[in-house]
């Protein structure tokens, strides 16, 4: 199958090099897409080899991921791997990633931290991730653990799907994106995988985190998760 | 009835004022550009239905007294917030629309111009083309 690795990066100039390149060493070809970074992510990226598209403005993960959806169907590619550009995901583990979700045959495949183990979060935070994991799960019908993992496997025809419509909001690229890929009938799972704990630098604040969850259920309560296969 | 008039002389001159102030601004909003006729229509049409409320006492009064308010102003009041209310979940819906232009607008670009690159240096094709990974 055409792979293709879409890193969304804003303003991550000190790690989105070493992500490009070890994405290289791994065989495949890296798409950064520049979420109009004020730093110099772009030249960084471009630098090390990936194909690098520019948002002329920041407009959110879930934008830069539908921007790199559509290219790689553009392209050609059958299949996405998403990877953050912080280096919270080990680009040397996209290999493996690849071969554990051939063998679940989902098109969604998530790469969960805390099915792998001891991956530390604290308390508050954890429980929240548990709950919504749960709500998912139930949703979903497939035991997910790290819903908000942005470690992940797109395959066609999910991948299609997604590089027409995809959530752009915080929560909404990760979390609401598995509810969507289910609304589509595509199926989901899980593999477990290795993370670095995230940098603090660019982890969200609390109040706009428990804003975000809130949007988050606000979403889930309003709208139909309900199957929709075409 | 010979009651006192529920909305004062000074409440009025206020109101009268303000709305004044209100229609020079938004004309010379208008008139600068920054403000589209569509909207000046709105905010007018607010402004004059103001005027008319505080102008037309008997009107407010009668209207006040069958809502069970004591005070006219309040009655003004009240209104305008509901209209304010209105006013600000339609623009909310605006900006929720123009958010989605404005990303819609941003990826169309960065894909347009990656793909006026690629047609000029084929690198990237040319990198992922061998089909032989697996």
């Amino acid at each position: 199958m055409r792979t293709v690795v879409v890193v969304p990066a804003f303003n991550e100039q000190d790690s989105v090099g070493e992500v490009v390149k070890r994405i290289a060493a791994a065989g495949l070809p890296a798409v950064v897409v520049d979420d109009g970074s004020t730093d110099s992510t772009a030249v960084e990226a471009e630098t090390a080899g990936a194909r690098v598209l520019r948002l002329p403005v920041n407009i959110g993960v879930g934008g830069a991921l539908r921007t790199g959806f559509a290219y790689a169907v553009g392209k050609g590619f059958e299949r996405v791997v998403q990877v953050d550009a912080d280096l919270q995901h080990d680009p040397s583990l996209i290999p493996a990633l690849l071969e554990a979700a051939d063998h679940t045959g989902a098109e969604l495949v998530i790469g969960s931290r805390f099915a792998a183990g001891d991956y530390a979060v604290s308390g508050v935070r954890r429980a929240l991730m548990r709950m919504l994991a749960r709500l998912v799960s139930r949703t979903v019908g497939s035991e997910l653990d790290d819903v908000t993992s942005g470690f992940r496997v797109i395959s066609q025809p999910l991948l299609r799907r997604f590089a027409a419509d995809y959530p752009t909001e915080y929560l909404g690229d990760t979390v609401e994106a598995i509810l969507l890929a289910h609304k589509h009938g595509a199926t989901v799972a899980q593999v477990p995988v290795e993370m670095a704990p995230r940098s603090s630098g660019s982890s969200v604040s609390r109040v706009h985190a428990a804003g975000q969850l809130a949007r988050v259920l606000f979403a889930m309560a309003v709208r139909s998760w309900g199957r929709n296969p075409s | 009835m010979g009651e006192e008039p529920l909305v004062s002389t000074a409440a009025q001159i206020l109101v009268l004022g303000i709305a004044g102030i209100a229609l020079v601004l938004i004309v010379w909003l208008v008139r600068r550009g920054s403000l589209k006729e569509r909207f000046a229509l709105v905010w007018t049409a607010i402004g004059v239905g103001m005027v008319a409320l505080a102008l037309l006492r008997p009107v407010l009064d009668r209207l006040s007294e069958n809502l069970g308010i004591e005070s006219g102003t309040t009655t003004l009041f009240l209104i305008a917030i509901l209209f304010l209310l209105g006013l600000v979940l339609h623009l909310s819906v605006i900006v929720s629309r123009l958010e989605e232009k404005v990303r819609d607008l941003a990826e169309a670009h960065a894909l347009a111009e990656a793909a006026h690159q690629d047609g000029k240096s084929n690198k990237f094709e040319a990198t992922v083309r061998p089909t032989d990974d697996g």
